[in-house]
This record gives C-alpha cells, sequence and structure tokens, in this order.
C-alpha cells in the first residue's frame, strides 16, 4: 500500500459541491475562490467554445465539399477559419488542460488545499471570460470578425479594414489570464508540495504542468507585446514593421513564433501529463521510466524556446538561419520520442484494464505519433519548402493538437469526471463515441495531409478541380468526426447530471487525488498527507 | 503520387519517401508492441505485474538511434535546401511580381506577362517582390516556394524538366482572392521557347498602334481585373463596364457627391484611390498603381469601348 492512503471512513468534510459559501447559486460559483470550483468553471466556459469551434470547422468543410461559391462569401470563409483558429488555440486548447484539470487535480495531486495565489486563480478566469466577450465583440461589432487568420500576419493585418484591433486586444488580455495560470502554478508547486513529497515523487502530470507554467510566464510576454505593437501600428502608424517606414514585415514573424512554437508545448505537454497519469492506472503498475518522462517535459520546454524559425524557411529569412533551425528542431524530437518508448514500455508485464480513458490514451499514441512523425517531415528543409502553408500542415497540426493534445483531454475527462462531478459515464455511448471520432478524425486529417503534398494551400475559400474527389472524401469524414465530438460531449453532460454515482477510486489509481472521497470535501483533505513513496506505487499481485 | 517536372522534384520526394518510410517503420513498430501489450497483458492473462522502474540502456538505446536518425533526415533536407538556394551562374532571370490578387512576369527585355513561360533545361531564376502583402509564389510541380514580401527582395530558382502546363498558386494568406492568385506556367522545348521569346517585346504601347488593344492588355498585366470586372459581374469593386461616361456616387472626405466618371477621373482614380470612395465600396481600399500617363490614357481608352 501506498503510505500516503488515507482512510475513507475518516473523511467527513462535506463536497465542494454541496458547501455553502458567502453567495449562493451562480455567485456561489463565479466568486467562488475554490481551485475545483475554478477548475469547472474553466471546463464549462472552454467547451462552450469547443462547440462553437467545431461548428465552424464543420462549416468550412461544408463549402469546400462544392467548387466556387455555394454556402458562403470567400469574405466569411476567411473569417470562418480565422475565429475556428482564433477560438481553437486561444479559448480552448491553451486554457483547455491546464486551466480545467490543472486547477483542479494540482492541488490535490501534490497534497495541498489550494493553490497558492486562490483569489489570482479566480482573476485568472475573469480575464478569461473578459478576452473572450472581446473576441465576441470583435464578430459583431465594426467591419466584423478579422479575416487574417489566427497568426495576424503583417502587412495584411495592419491594412485589412476588418477588426483586428479589437481581436487582438481579446488575445492579449487572454495571455493574460494564461501568464497569471502559470504563475500560479510555479509558485504552488514550489510552495506547497506535502512534506515528503519531492519533485522526483510528484505526479507526472504535475511535472507537465510546471514545464508548461513556465512557458506560460515566460513566452506569453513576448507575444503580448508584439500584438500591442501591431494594434499601435494599426492605431498610430508607428512603422515597426512597415517596409515602406524602414520597418520590417518579417521582424513580426518572429516575435509571433517566438511566442507561439513554445505555445504548441503549452497546449500538447499537459495532455501528455493526463496520458502519463492514465497508462500507469491502467496497466496497474509503475511507469516505467519515471525520470525520463519527467525531465524530457522539461526537454521539450527548453528546446522548444529555440526552433520558431522552422515556421519560416520560405519567409525571406537567411538560408543560414533556416538551416539551423531545422538542425535544433529535429531535437525536440527526441525528448518527446522518450516519452512514447516509456509510455509503450509501461505496458509490458502489466495487468491491463481496457477502459474508456485507456482506449483515449491509445488513440492519443496512435495520432500523436502520426503528427510528430509528419512533423519531421516538415522539419526537414527541402520538404518544407514544398509543403509549408499547404493543407499538409493543416492536416499535421489536427494530428498533434487535435488527435493528441485534445484526445488527451478527452480520456482526461473520463479519468477524473468520476472524481470531479461524483458520477460515472455511459460506457458503451462513449465507446460508440469514440469509434465514431477515429474512423472521422483519420478521413479528414489524413485526406488534408495527402492534400497538401498534392498542393492544395491553406486559406484557400476554393480548390483546383484535380483536389475535388480528395476534398470531398474530408468532408465525408468530418460528419463522422462532428457526430462523434457531439455525442461525446452529450455522454459526459449526461454523466454529469445523471450518471450513476462513482465509487471513491474507480480505477485503483495511486496518486492522491484517488485517496480522498469524491467528489472532494472543500479544502481536499482533512489533514495534509505525508508522502513517503513514488506516485505510482502499485501492488505485485494486481487485483 | 503529384508529378514532378523540375529537377527538385525528386529531392524533395526522395527526402520525404525516407523519412516516411523510416516514420512507417516506427509508427507500425510502436503501435504493433502497443497492441501486443494490451492484449498479452490483459488482466485476465496476467495479474501479477512487474513494477520495473524503467532500465537505463534502453533509455540510452531509444534516445542514441532517433537521434542519429533524426541527423540523417536532418542532411537530407538540408543537401535539398542548399540546392535550392545556390543559383547556377548560367540561370535567365525573370521577375516574379505579386500584388492583390494576381501575378505578373517581367523578362529580361522587359515583356511581360500573366502567365509564366519558360524552357525546359535550363536554370529559371526567379526574382520576387511584392507590391502589397505578403505572398507566396508557389509551383507544386516543381516543388518550389518563396514568398513575395514588400520591401525586401526574395528569389528561388528551378530547372523545369517536362514540357507542359502546370499550376501557380499563391501559398500565404492575402484577402478576399487569395484563392484565385493563380497563374499557370508554360514549360516549352528549348528551341519553342526561343521562337517565343523572339516575338516578345518590351514595349506595351508602340507609337500609332491600336490604344484601345494596349489597355485591354494593361488591365489584365497590372492586375485590375483581379477586383475589376469587364462583364458587369459583381466583384468585390465596381465593374469597368459600362464605367466611362457614368454618374457615380462618391465619398469625397467623408461627403457624399456624384461625379462624371471622365478621363480626368479615371486617372485620378489610378493615382489617388482614396480620395473619392465609391458608394458601396468605401472598405475596400485600391492601392494606388503605379502607372505612366501613357499607360492611363491607353486604358481609359479601352474602358470607354466596353459599353
Ligand atoms: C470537428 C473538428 C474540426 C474541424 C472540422 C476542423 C476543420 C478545420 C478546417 C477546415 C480548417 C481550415 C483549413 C484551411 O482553410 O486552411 C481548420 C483550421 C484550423 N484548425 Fe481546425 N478543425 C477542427 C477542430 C480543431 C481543433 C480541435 C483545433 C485545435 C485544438 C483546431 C485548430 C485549428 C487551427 C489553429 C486552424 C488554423 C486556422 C488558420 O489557418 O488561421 N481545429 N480546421
Ligand atoms: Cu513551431
Ligand atoms: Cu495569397
Amino acid at each position: 500500500m501506498p503510505s500516503h492512503t488515507l482512510d475513507d471512513t475518516v473523511q467527513n468534510g462535506e463536497s465542494y459541491l454541496d458547501v455553502k459559501g458567502r453567495y449562493t447559486g451562480v455567485f456561489g460559483w463565479i466568486f467562488s475562490v475554490d481551485h475545483k470550483r475554478i477548475g469547472l468553471l474553466y471546463l464549462g466556459s472552454v467547451f462552450v467554445f469547443f462547440t462553437v469551434g467545431i461548428l465552424l470547422g464543420l462549416f468550412m468543410r461544408l463549402e469546400q465539399m462544392t467548387m466556387g461559391e455555394t454556402l458562403m462569401t470567400a469574405t466569411t470563409y476567411n473569417r470562418l477559419f480565422t475565429l475556428h483558429g482564433v477560438i481553437m488555440i486561444f479559448l480552448f486548447i491553451i486554457p483547455g488542460t491546464a486551466g480545467t484539470l490543472g486547477n483542479f487535480f494540482l492541488p490535490i495531486q501534490i497534497g495541498a488545499k489550494d493553490v497558492f495565489f486562490p483569489r489570482l486563480n479566480l482573476l485568472s478566469w475573469w480575464l478569461y471570460i473578459a478576452g473572450a466577450v472581446m473576441a465576441l465583440l470583435a464578430i459583431f461589432t465594426g467591419d466584423g470578425m478579422a479575416d487574417t487568420g489566427w497568426t495576424f500576419y503583417v502587412p495584411y493585418s495592419t491594412q485589412t479594414g476588418t477588426n483586428v484591433t479589437l481581436a487582438l486586444t481579446a488575445a492579449f488580455i487572454l495571455g493574460f489570464s494564461s501568464i497569471l495560470t502559470g504563475l500560479n502554478f510555479v509558485a504552488t508547486i514550489h510552495r506547497m508540495r506535502a512534506p515528503g513529497m519531492n519533485f522526483h515523487r510528484m505526479p507526472l502530470f504535475v511535472w507537465s504542468l510546471y514545464a508548461t507554467a513556465w512557458i506560460q510566464v515566460l513566452a506569453t510576454p513576448v507575444v503580448g507585446i508584439t500584438l500591442v505593437l501591431v494594434i499601435l501600428e494599426r492605431t498610430l502608424g508607428i512603422g515597426i514593421f512597415n517596409p515602406a517606414m524602414g520597418g520590417d514585415p518579417i521582424l513580426y514573424q518572429h516575435l509571433f513564433w517566438i511566442y507561439s512554437h513554445p505555445a504548441v508545448y503549452l497546449m500538447v505537454l499537459p495532455g501528455m501529463g493526463v496520458i502519463s497519469e492514465i497508462i500507469p492506472t491502467f496497466c496497474r503498475r509503475t511507469i516505467f521510466g519515471y525520470k525520463a518522462i519527467a525531465w524530457s517535459s522539461v526537454g521539450i520546454a527548453a528546446v522548444g524556446t529555440l526552433v520558431w524559425g522552422h515556421h519560416m524557411y520560405v519567409s525571406g529569412q537567411s538560408s543560414t538561419a533556416s538551416i539551423v533551425f531545422s538542425f535544433l528542431t529535429f531535437f525536440v524530437a527526441i525528448p518527446t520520442a522518450i516519452k512514447v518508448f516509456n509510455w509503450v514500455a509501461t505496458m509490458y508485464k502489466a495487468s491491463i484494464r481496457v477502459e474508456v480513458p485507456f482506449l483515449y490514451a491509445l488513440a492519443f499514441l496512435f495520432h500523436f505519433l502520426i503528427g510528430g512523425l509528419t512533423g519531421l517531415m516538415m522539419a526537414a528543409i527541402s520538404v518544407d519548402v514544398h509543403v509549408h502553408d499547404t493543407y499538409f500542415v493543416v492536416g499535421h497540426f489536427h494530428y498533434t493538437m487535435f488527435g493528441g493534445s485534445v484526445f488527451a483531454l478527452f480520456g482526461a475527462l473520463y479519468y477524473w469526471g468520476p472524481k470531479m462531478w461524483g458520477r460515472m459515464y455511459h460506457n458503451k455511448t462513449a465507446i460508440v463515441a469514440l469509434v465514431l471520432q477515429l474512423i472521422g478524425f483519420n478521413t479528414l486529417y489524413m485526406t488534408m495531409m495527402y492534400l497538401g503534398y498534392q498542393g492544395m494551400p491553406r486559406r484557400y475559400f476554393d480548390h483546383l478541380p484535380q483536389f475535388h474527389d480528395a476534398h470531398l472524401v474530408a468532408t465525408f469524414g468530418s460528419w463522422f468526426l462532428v457526430s462523434g465530438l457531439l455525442l461525446m460531449i452529450g455522454t459526459l453532460l449526461y454523466s454529469v447530471f445523471r450518471g450513476e454515482k462513482a465509487p471513491a477510486n474507480p480505477w485503483g489509481g495511486t496518486t492522491l487525488e484517488w485517496q480522498i472521497p469524491t467528489p472532494p470535501p472543500l479544502e481536499n483533505f482533512d489533514e495534509i498527507p505525508t508522502i513517503t513513496d513514488e506516485p505510482y506505487a502499485h501492488k505485485e499481485e494486481a487485483v | 503520387m503529384l508529378s514532378g517536372a523540375s529537377s527538385f522534384a525528386s529531392l524533395v520526394d526522395d527526402a520525404f519517401f525516407f523519412i516516411l518510410i523510416i516514420s512507417i517503420i516506427f509508427f507500425v513498430g510502436i503501435v504493433a508492441t502497443m497492441l501486443f501489450f494490451v492484449v498479452r497483458y490483459h488482466h485476465t492473462r496476467n495479474k501479477k505485474v512487474a513494477n520495473i522502474e524503467g532500465n537505463l540502456t534502453l533509455e540510452i538505446v531509444w534516445t542514441v538511434i532517433p537521434t542519429l536518425l533524426v541527423m540523417g533526415m536532418f542532411y537530407y533536407g538540408f543537401i535539398g535546401y542548399d540546392t535550392m538556394r545556390n543559383v547556377p551562374d548560367d540561370a535567365m532571370e525573370i521577375t516574379v511580381t505579386g500584388r492583390k490578387w494576381s501575378w505578373t512576369f517581367t523578362y529580361e527585355n522587359g515583356f511581360q506577362a500573366t502567365t509564366l513561360t519558360v524552357p525546359k533545361g535550363r536554370a529559371v531564376k526567379a526574382n520576387i517582390e511584392s507590391e502589397d502583402v505578403i505572398h507566396s509564389f508557389y509551383i507544386p510541380a516543381f516543388r518550389v516556394k518563396q514568398d513575395a514580401v514588400p520591401g525586401r527582395d526574395t528569389y528561388l530558382w528551378f530547372r523545369a524538366t517536362e514540357t507542359g502546363t502546370f499550376d501557380i498558386l499563391c501559398t500565404e494568406f492575402c484577402g478576399d482572392r487569395h484563392a484565385y492568385m493563380l497563374s499557370t506556367v508554360e514549360v516549352m522545348s528549348e528551341s519553342d521557347y526561343n521562337t517565343w521569346y523572339a516575338g516578345t517585346s518590351g514595349e506595351q504601347i508602340t507609337e500609332g498602334g491600336d490604344l484601345s488593344a494596349a489597355g485591354e492588355k494593361l488591365v489584365t498585366l497590372k492586375g485590375c481585373i483581379a477586383c475589376h470586372s469587364i462583364d458587369g459581374s459583381p466583384r468585390i469593386s465596381p465593374s469597368f463596364k459600362g464605367l466611362y461616361g457614368k454618374m457615380e456616387t462618391v465619398y469625397t472626405d467623408g461627403k457624399e457627391r456624384q461625379v462624371l466618371i471622365d478621363d480626368a477621373y479615371i486617372a485620378k482614380s489610378i493615382k489617388e484611390p482614396a480620395a473619392d470612395k465609391v458608394k458601396g465600396f468605401e472598405n475596400i481600399p485600391m492601392p494606388p498603381q503605379p502607372l505612366s500617363d501613357d499607360e492611363i490614357k491607353a486604358i481609359t481608352e479601352y474602358l470607354k469601348s466596353i459599353k
């Protein structure tokens, strides 16, 4: 038995869901400083935006079913992919795992009662909402949503008549929300670990959040300042990016990717953390290569800050720069590969239970491998010259971010949902939804990668006849995918309100969150546990 | 697979397939191992677990082998790129100009066209420039791409290996008609090309020639028809058809007024498009066009002819 196990019967704290504080009803949530309630606030909000983002993606696919203008004009399409990108990146995936599950489980997993700055935590959520409202305003006011793509490249973004300034302000505020979350997590991990929990006894999810938090704190300010510069360029014409005034548009791309490349790890690291929790639990054994997995998160975060120029091989940056960036980029593959090998090795001589969260972990590995390996193709400069800014890239990043990170998030919701809302999900529906997602996802994005290699550029409202058949197949896939996603969201919602009551530890997990009652009491622990062992100490004889 | 028509095609495709094959080996290997473990160590088959905490030898093996492989991949990508960036000395030069939303190709003799014509087997260097925002010049069949950046000269080169006609696309998002910023490159045999090139000339407007016909060519060359149709169909800007001699409602300094579209108005619209904004199109700024007075005269003649 791991020695930090607490006996269920001595727990009598009231569930955080029932606690009556200063405020009741909705206010009891939106003014709550309890990290668990804030986690659920985030979860609810990001899923609202996710659903909107999915529908926008579906509309784009429907337009691509035919050649020429069918459902919408080019102007609308351009706003759709911008909005889809902005929502999926800034409103969904960046806060998606850290803000939701990180907030909920980070303190519990390290044996703390809350995060280090609970009020700041609530402020992060409010800033998130403020940013989201601004993004919405950008759609409905002035000349409508920006049409620049989520990358806001100058000089297009300084010249277009659309609501770029408001959209950038929204992204700026969202950046602050992200920085505050990061800051809070770093402080929490350094200051609030239970006695005996040294860094090498922390659960791997915590490690991944730690690496993520540093990226949030260090890289986000760069993009914040860059976006402000674009706003100044639009409003005051300062000319820093304007060649007519001696400025340089490529400078913008550097500044943008200095943040946005590390940001892709910010999107995927928490997902990797989730996988490092799910796999040992369902294998009923300790994780293989704990230190390798833990430190590779840090390695990815560190090397990941040095590779941004791989987005700019054909931008006009110097050839030497492209070559150096290509070289460094390949090194990100190494810590990533190390993680994958260790996860698979954890299944060796295990006693595996195949439940929905575990199936999602397998799906994560399947997609993430494809996403990572196609990343190698694009890291090779000559190949990237051909596929840069084509559907190949669109397929690749959906494989990593969506098939990887987001599938990990789905798995995590099935894994931790029973703990968070105290109820189980309906198993068969969950599996049907997963199968639909797998068929749809791979049909859609594999086809996109094929299209890209054939030369289909991204952000194209229309396509040439030779691309038509593949576009049809892709759209067909999107229907399966969207049905699977909606069915899953339905399943999760049903489990929140109607699911069967969940036991305290349905999966036989060993980390601290499984040792406290379900749903957790307000302060998580009656008594702060003392840690004497590694986080995944399973017994030899599996039960 | 997309067929290749330049000397780079095999360079790029070989690097791609090299990585693809290694990737497939790894992918199949890892997924198969994973599925095998799931079946073999399913809890119904295996009750007793081995809490193996790690293995240093394995960690080293699966760090070193991928490192060596990715270095091979880097090298493969690098040599291809190195070739792409080093232009042979005997390359013929053309200038590629991108603008919203068309391409213009200028030859060494000053001849301009909206489609590209090149000889098979000869190295061609394209000097790429942009008049407004960033575009990207992409010929999938040649496996080449380079951004057109305002205020910065960029280039690419290629050597076509097949005759035929191939697509040119813009791959950097540049606005409403980005998806229609298309052109083609025609690859001719060396002798056909020489004959064709001998028949071209840099003079668009010839002394005593047909001004209206020259104007018709110019509206294509200078990219006007990317936004203005000539058949009355609506695009994002007013159609040229029936424009000359019409009364138009415009905003001048924010004030609405009526103007007659005559020679002077057309010249002003080309040089200072922002001075009078046509009602209904006031949100889409037209960039000022650097045209000579003769060119403007020719275009005006042409506009008169399309009623
Ligand atoms: C049903 C789900 C989805 C569908 C059908 C879908 C479809 C699409 C399509 C058609 C595009 C535009 C391609 C183009 O024109 O270049 C696109 C772009 C994009 N998608 Fe998705 N997508 C989905 C989910 C996601 C998710 C979950 C994420 C992130 C977590 C995501 C992130 C993005 C981003 C960042 C872009 C680029 C936008 C831009 O070019 O500015 N998508 N998606
Ligand atoms: Cu990157
Ligand atoms: Cu374009």
